[in-house]
């Protein structure tokens, strides 16, 4: 029937295109005109103005520090949360619903459990202090405690983003025929040469995949921080925020919009080159 | 030496007996199949076999060593999967060479074994490619070479031809015998193909509801089914069945006057291969009503009815009949296989 009308497909998907390119291709545009301009002449004045502001620097680290531990852990822990289930017979579908929990949860909301748990008067110094660990309210969150409000923050991305990693890597590994293992196992592989040999290499797209995902959302991590630490621990998108809200200065959130989106294009790029994924070595 | 024995193995999925208390020996070199139609527990008894399935009781053994109590690595055997399991990111080379490299084997040792192997199965020219690149049937050959390749005491074969087409599947065939022939290996073939099974194996254990209804030379269990379920199952046209009165220790075909086994009640089965049969003229042959004839090029196959009981039966392609017909057959009395109406067991064979 479309081989007679072989427009119907391109008017039937004409409305996404038309949508995003609205509401995608026109501010992405606009943003980065706003970066690189000043009063309607090209120039690198808010670029400058962003590197030299006091809590640049800072956030550069911070963001990319929280992107190096968070990222991996996550990873790590949703191989293992995925090998484990894949061994559950009865009860699996609801042991993945439970992990998926968090997917369901905004990360404000997240940021606000794990602050109810740790701030001064939280649920944490209860245990210790009744536990007899503390004799009176510890900080955890503050300027001066810088660690334990690195860590804190990361427990809480680790604990609200592992679940979306998870379920690509369940969906990978379902992908993995038994036999694979079977194979290997006969032929006198242990279960860590079989993960590293033999399951590792066959979910390379959905490891591939969920580090690009997840690592393009650790750089734009936000309110998880912004929710524990406030200005505490600035981050890339939290000095965005400030510059727009509070300075009122767009073009300088725009230069940092832009360089958000170089770093996670360049990261995505980088991924992309290092597990190259190649269609002949698939199942 | 490696030969196998299965004592009494058991086992349970819940309520549901998949194997009930089988018991096989498999002598040194032997090639056996467990034949049988899908959910008769083949599978399972190769699996436990393999240490991929635990076994609820009972014991295997290879040369005199039991094996049920270690991790699949440490029996002794290779296994060839039904659909190949062969590693899509390694290359054929690195396939072949997996359980060699697993023994921590030296690079000449490897080099010499998978060159071997891959000899034998004819694959060296892929061995650089991915498997990926390679047909089935070249699929398959590299999962047998890998198997080859670490020299197994025991090899298991999981349905390997089942899902390749028919042409390859009896080109493999051929290949496979030569091969394991001259490899000389204990091997383990499921399959649901009588043919395969037929064509390939020193003996065949045909299975049925997780039983081994009977374990013989392939021709001996054609021949001499031990229960109607093998005579049913082997053979196409399978056997037919036909429920007869006996008198005086007689049956009568025609003119003809069988001896039937004895102490037997007042009916008996006779049971029939198609071939078994030649054209006899009527009253002295046994009465065959024809309700199809279908020529087949190389034999005529029949299909209608004696003593209104359905039978199929073959006969030369030169034999002029046509549907519709009544016809004569003289029954070759040294091919019949007695069975109990009751047990559906066969009688031993009745001495001429």
């Amino acid at each position: 029937m479309t081989q007679n009308r072989p427009w119907i497909p391109y008017l039937l998907i004409l409305p996404s295109v038309a949508f995003l390119a609205l509401l995608f291709v026109v501010p992405l545009v606009q943003t980065i005109w706003l970066a690189v301009s000043d009063n309607g002449v090209p120039s690198l004045a808010n670029a400058e103005r962003m590197v030299t502001d006091i809590n640049f620097t800072r956030s550069v680290k911070n963001t990319f520090l929280l992107t190096i531990v968070v990222v991996p852990v996550q990873i790590a822990i949703a191989l293992a949360m995925g090998t484990m289930v894949a061994k559950v017979g009865r009860g699996r579908e609801t042991i993945l619903w439970i992990w998926t929990i968090p997917l369901g949860i905004s990360d404000l909301a997240a940021g606000l459990v794990w602050l109810s748990i740790l701030q001064n008067t939280g649920y944490f110094n209860s245990l210790l202090f009744s536990l007899g660990v503390i004799g009176r309210q510890a900080s955890w969150l503050s300027y001066q405690t810088p660690v334990a409000l690195f860590i804190a923050i990361a427990v809480a991305e680790i604990w609200r983003g592992t679940a979306i990693v998870m379920v690509i890597i369940v969906a990978g590994l379902n992908q993995v025929p038994k036999e694979f293992k079977e194979a290997a196992e006969i032929f006198g592989a242990g279960p860590w040469t079989r993960f590293w040999r033999i399951t590792l290499p066959l979910i390379r797209p959905a490891l591939q995949s969920a580090l690009i995902l997840r690592t393009v959302l650790a750089f734009e991590v936000f309110a998880v921080v912004y929710a524990l630490g406030g200005r505490n621990f600035p981050v890339l998108v939290g000095e965005a925020y400030n510059w727009q809200n509070q300075n009122q200065n767009y073009s300088v959130a725009a230069a940092y919009a832009v360089l958000i989106m170089i770093i996670s294009l360049a990261a995505t790029l980088i991924y992309l080159k290092a597990l190259k994924v190649d269609p002949e070595r698939l199942p | 030496m490696a030969n196998i024995v299965i004592d009494r193995i058991r086992k349970s999925f819940g309520a549901f007996q998949a194997l009930k208390e089988v018991s096989l020996t498999i002598n040194d070199g032997e090639f056996v199949s467990l034949l049988g139609p899908s959910g008769c527990g083949k599978t399972t008894l190769l699996r436990i076999i393999a240490g991929l399935e635990t076994s609820t009781s009972g014991d295997v053994r290879i040369g005199d060593r039991s094996i049920i109590g270690l991790v699949p690595k440490d029996r002794g055997l290779a296994m060839v999967f039904q659909n190949y399991a062969v590693f899509p990111h390694m290359t054929v080379y690195e396939n072949v060479a997996f359980g060699l490299r697993m023994q921590k084997a030296d690079d000449a040792r490897v080099k010499a074994q998978v060159e071997k192997a891959a000899g034998l199965l004819h694959i060296e020219p892929y061995l650089d490619r991915y498997p990926n690149k390679l047909s089935g049937g070249q699929r398959q050959r590299v999962a047998v070479a890998r198997a080859l390749a670490v020299e197994p005491k025991v090899l298991l074969m999981d349905e390997p031809l089942s899902n390749l087409d028919a042409l390859l599947r009896l080109e493999m065939r051929t290949e496979l015998k030569t091969v394991l022939q001259s490899a000389g290996t204990t091997t383990i073939y499921v399959t649901h193909d009588q043919t395969e099974a037929m064509g390939l194996s020193d003996r065949i254990a045909v299975m049925h509801n997780g039983v081994v209804e009977q374990i013989g030379h392939p021709v001996e269990i054609y021949n001499h089914p031990a229960t109607r379920f093998v005579g049913g199952f082997i053979g196409n046209p399978p056997m037919n069945f036909i429920k007869v009165p006996v008198s005086n220790g007689q049956v009568a075909a025609g003119a003809e006057q069988l001896a039937t086994p004895k102490d037997v009640g007042n009916e008996i089965v006779l049971g029939l291969r198609g071939e078994a049969v030649e054209l006899a003229p009527l009253p002295q042959g046994l009465e065959m009503k024809v309700r199809v004839a279908e020529p087949m090029g190389s034999h005529l196959l029949l299909t209608g009815s004696i003593h209104d009981q359905p039978v199929r039966v073959i006969l030369p392609a030169s034999e002029t009949v046509k549907s519709g017909d009544t016809i004569g057959l003289k029954l070759d009395s040294k091919r019949i296989t007695w069975l109990s109406p009751e047990s559906g067991k066969s009688f031993p064979a009745v001495l001429a």
